[in-house]
């Protein structure tokens, strides 16, 4: 059994990082592990568990900023969120359900490390566009902070935004400082029925070109509709449309949306709380969640190319896949554990990228999760990384092979 | 000025004519200016109290040039400030004269406008406004708008992670681009990002972005655009103190309202604004907020409503809504016009931009009164109140001795106070030479050298325009060394299981 460092401040993660710089040793960052299972399979010597770091810094509703120790449960943080009318607009993910772990565990330096958001990013941007602060221990067993807590700040490299995402091999984040904004007053969801998936994209592309201000566009074939976890009344694909605001600009957005949509297919609308549980099961893949040890991929790609490029990964090995994003995020859960990496990445075909979220651990030894990057980028993501973490003590390996 | 610049490398000034000529095969023509007289409008860029002659300025047009000249450079050893459409308010883009200056003007072409996905691929060289120019006969805009935007090009946008009036609502220009092409000063050409919205391994645009031409030269942009919104309605609204309006801004936000705009000005501000523009600004109030709100009429006027009861709630002396679109354009008329209106009233004005905590404001302004006695200078503000960004113009006449001096310290006493608030030395114009030297106020020498180990993971002989951002120049070499006392701290109290 590898040993286990439980720090209870930044300063015993400086102790923690000096000693497996000096000694050559390998940390395993984590918060509450519930999102242990992504990325690459390597190996550790220690664990650093920086859950113990938790609690809110500073919470000022008025100015729209929240600050926390990085290891703070993101329950916690939602409900006080909520408490104020207020929330984290990226709409993090909760990855639970697809991992196979709790619901609702988390802290919030693993929600930016891995950078994950909902639904709203089409709209609001992701997690790393709310990062104004950050507090971290480096590879080198040094504090940094960088940012701020307002919102307009250019002073220095935006070094919080570059930890989102950057899967704890960079630094070990302490402290983090995020955007909040209100939650919006309503919220209602104009469904389209029955469009294949390239229809679909079609009309989701037309609704983020209109005016009608549409804070989610998602779209699920007919088999992974099926699996959702609310009553559907129809048994067909279903297009989702979000319209969140004050009352009389949806109903004024809704009667646009109907008129713009007509032609593809027949209508239906969901209302407020049969809205957001619907967003919510979408938000965090809930239809892909039955399986545990299915392959589970992640894209990010070109919106208009959302349809070709899950079409082709399905013909060629039958997975199902859940369209957000207006067709910019795909996730592709194949029938079993074979990611069938290269089926998934010649579908991509250089308009995006896809990451290998759920895969079995002898799948996640041999697997390029992540993907390879092409020799520059590789060049300056090794530098980075060296510049932050030259020994190679923090999460070495999670994201790529050296790294 | 005080200014103190790197050393000037005396082996390169000595291969002057030698340079320019390797140069100009690789950038034939025009592209390459190498007489005082030509390369003159180059010496300074917007913040025009401090001006260089560069070495040489080249103008390249194409990306092969671009990679060209930066390799030629790397292999040499010369320094190379690049510079877009050179309005940078804190002298990013000023030359060094013992640097090349790459100009990026003639990159100047819309490549792609793609609706279905809702982005422009445009070349550096293209103004912010031309973006929106290109887009906006099918309804479109790009969010982004700097004061400066009929002059300002998206190369510099991306440098200078360029905010303006929405940026309440709609972000700066990181939350709003999506891909570059980038040349890195070995002549590298990288792609990053695209027309899809999460990062690829590392978020590298969100360094590339705001990194003041310090780690590579953008050759294209992948920006997003977004539909116009039906309709747009602002309101007018004055108040007897700052602090009441202060006071209506934290209201108005605190009520779940996120305004497209929310813009404050001083008594000072109006009054310059008003005698220029003739906007209709009340002239007798201490505060004017401008609240701008966007969307479908239903939500404007509905929105307009709330905006009103809370204005009126906190003792708004004047509240006017726009009821036509000239009426809105002429409410913006007097903010946008706010600098030159300033100009109009001093000899020279020196603009400040440090952000604050919004609460902050009442002391904020209040400290700033005194300091303006203690020099003696006046100062006329305006606010992007929403997001808390101060813009302080501090009147001054340069043809009076130390006047440049006193109104440079003053505003360094200004963004030292933003910092002690909770707030930062800029908030949308850059670091640059201007505030340089104030970054150890915000960061100690731990926080500087982690960014400066991030500068050299592009440019590890920091060729790339040197003397901006950091105050002090470490070597990467020397950065890179790691100071481990192994085994000295045993951490024995530090929990294990």
């Amino acid at each position: 059994m590898s040993d286990a460092f439980k720090p209870r401040d930044e300063n015993e993660i400086v102790e923690a990082v000096a000693w497996a710089a000096s000694g050559g040793k390998k940390l395993e960052v984590v918060g509450q592990g519930s999102k242990r299972g992504i990325g690459r399979a390597a190996q550790y010597d220690s664990t650093l568990d920086v859950s113990g770091l938790s609690g809110v810094a500073l919470y000022e509703p008025e100015e729209l900023v929240f600050s926390a120790k990085a290891g703070t449960p993101m329950v916690e943080i939602e409900k006080l969120l909520a408490d104020n009318k207020q929330e984290f607009a990226f709409e993090p993910m909760d990855l639970g359900p697809i991992l196979g772990g709790e619901a609702e565990a988390g802290t919030i330096g693993g929600m930016l490390a891995v950078n994950f958001s909902g639904p709203r990013r089409i709209k609001a941007g992701a997690a790393r566009d709310h990062a104004l602060g950050v507090k971290a221990v480096s590879g080198r067993a040094e504090i940094f902070k960088a940012g701020g807590r307002v919102v307009k700040n250019v002073t220095g490299y935006d070094l919080p935004k570059l930890m989102a995402g950057s899967f704890g091999t960079l630094a070990v984040m302490t402290e983090i400082t995020l955007k909040v904004l209100p939650v919006a007053e309503d919220a209602e969801t104009v469904l389209a029925l029955g469009l294949s998936d390239t229809r679909a994209v079609e009309a989701m592309a037309l609704a983020m070109g209109s005016a009608c201000d549409v804070s989610g566009a998602a779209h699920l074939p007919q088999k992974v509709a099926a699996k959702l976890p609310m009553k559907s009344a129809a048994n067909t694909s279903v297009t989702a449309f979000r319209l969140e605001g004050i009352a009389p600009s949806i109903a004024y957005r809704r009667e646009k949306m109907e008129a713009m949509l007509k032609s593809f297919g027949s209508l239906a609308v969901l209302q407020a709380d049969v809205s957001r549980a619907f967003w919510r099961a979408v938000r965090d893949v809930v239809p892909f969640s039955g399986k545990k040890s299915s392959a589970l991929w992640r894209l990010s790609v070109t919106p208009s190319a959302g349809a070709k490029i899950g079409g082709a990964i399905s013909a060629a090995t039958g997975a199902e896949v859940l369209y957000d994003w207006a067709g910019g995020l795909i996730w592709v859960e194949m029938p079993d554990e074979n990611p069938h990496e290269q089926a998934v990445r010649s579908a991509i075909n250089g308009e995006g990228h896809a990451l290998l979220v759920r895969a079995t651990p002898s799948v996640r030894a041999s697997a390029n999760v992540f993907g390879s990057l092409n020799e520059g980028l590789a060049k300056v993501t090794r530098s980075m990384k060296e510049g932050f973490d030259p020994k190679g003590v923090l999460n070495p390996g999670r994201m790529y092979a050296g790294i | 000025m005080s200014l103190v610049m790197p050393e000037l490398d005396r082996r390169v000034l000595g291969r002057r004519a030698e340079i320019v000529a390797a140069l100009r095969a690789i950038v034939p023509g025009e592209g390459v200016i190498d007489s005082a007289t030509e390369m003159k409008p180059y010496e300074s860029d917007g913040l025009t109290a401090y001006r260089a002659l560069p070495m040489v300025v080249v103008l390249p047009s194409t990306v092969e040039q671009v990679s060209q000249v930066l390799r030629y450079c790397y292999e040499q050893k010369i320094k190379v400030v690049p510079r877009g459409a050179g309005t940078s308010l804190s002298g990013g883009s000023l030359p060094l004269e013992d640097a090349v200056l790459l100009g990026m003007a003639k990159f100047n072409r819309v490549l792609e406008i793609d609706y279905e996905n809702r982005v422009a691929v445009v070349q550096p060289g293209v103004t912010n406004l031309g973006v929106t120019k290109a887009v906006e006969h099918e309804g479109f805009y790009y969010a982004p708008d700097p004061s400066s935007q009929i002059a300002c090009s998206i190369g510099g946008n991306i440098a200078e992670n360029s905010g303006g009036v929405h940026c309440l609502k709609y972000g700066m220009t990181m939350n709003n681009v999506l891909g570059v092409e980038m040349v890195l000063i070995t002549g590298e050409v990288l792609r990053i990002g695209g027309k899809y919205l999460d990062a690829d391994g590392y978020d590298f645009l969100s360094v590339i972005i705001g990194s003041e031409g310090l780690l590579g030269v953008v050759t294209e942009v992948t920006v997003r655009i977004l539909k116009k919104p039906e309709t747009a309605r602002a309101v007018l609204v004055g108040f007897p103190t700052s602090e009441a309006a202060g006071d209506c801004v934290a209201k108005i936000i605190g009520s779940g309202i996120i305004p497209a705009g929310m813009e404050m000005m001083d008594k000072y501000a109006i009054e310059a604004a008003e005698a220029f523009v003739h906007a209709g600004y009340p002239l007798d109030v201490e505060a004017l907020l401008i609240v701008e709100l966007d969307g479908p009429e239903a939500e404007c006027s509905s929105l307009l409503d709330r905006v009103s009861e809370i204005a009126k709630s906190c003792g708004a002396t004047t509240l006017r809504a726009s009821n036509s679109e000239e009426e809105r354009i002429n409410f913006w008329a007097g903010r946008k016009a706010a600098f030159p209106a300033v100009g109009r009233i001093s000899p020279d004005y020196y603009c400040m931009d440090g952000t604050i905590p919004r609460g902050k404001l009442p002391l904020v302004l209040s400290r700033m009164r005194e300091l303006s006695k203690q020099y003696n200078l006046r100062v006329a503000n305006v606010f992007h109140a929403g997001d808390g960004n101060l813009h302080p113009l501090i009147l001054y006449d340069a043809n009076q001795a130390d006047e440049l001096h006193r109104a440079e310290s003053f505003g360094a006493d200004i963004l030292k106070l933003c910092v002690e608030v909770g707030g930062v030395l800029t908030g949308e114009h850059g670091v640059g030479v201007e505030k340089r030297d104030l970054m150890p106020t915000m960061f100690n020498e731990t926080d500087l050298a982690q960014q400066q180990r991030l500068k050299c993971a592009f440019d590890a002989e920091g060729l790339l325009n040197p003397g901006k951002v950091f105050p002090k120049l470490h070597r990467c070499a020397e950065l890179g060394r790691m100071h481990i006392h192994a085994g000295k701290v045993p951490f024995p109290d530090l929990p294990r299981f």
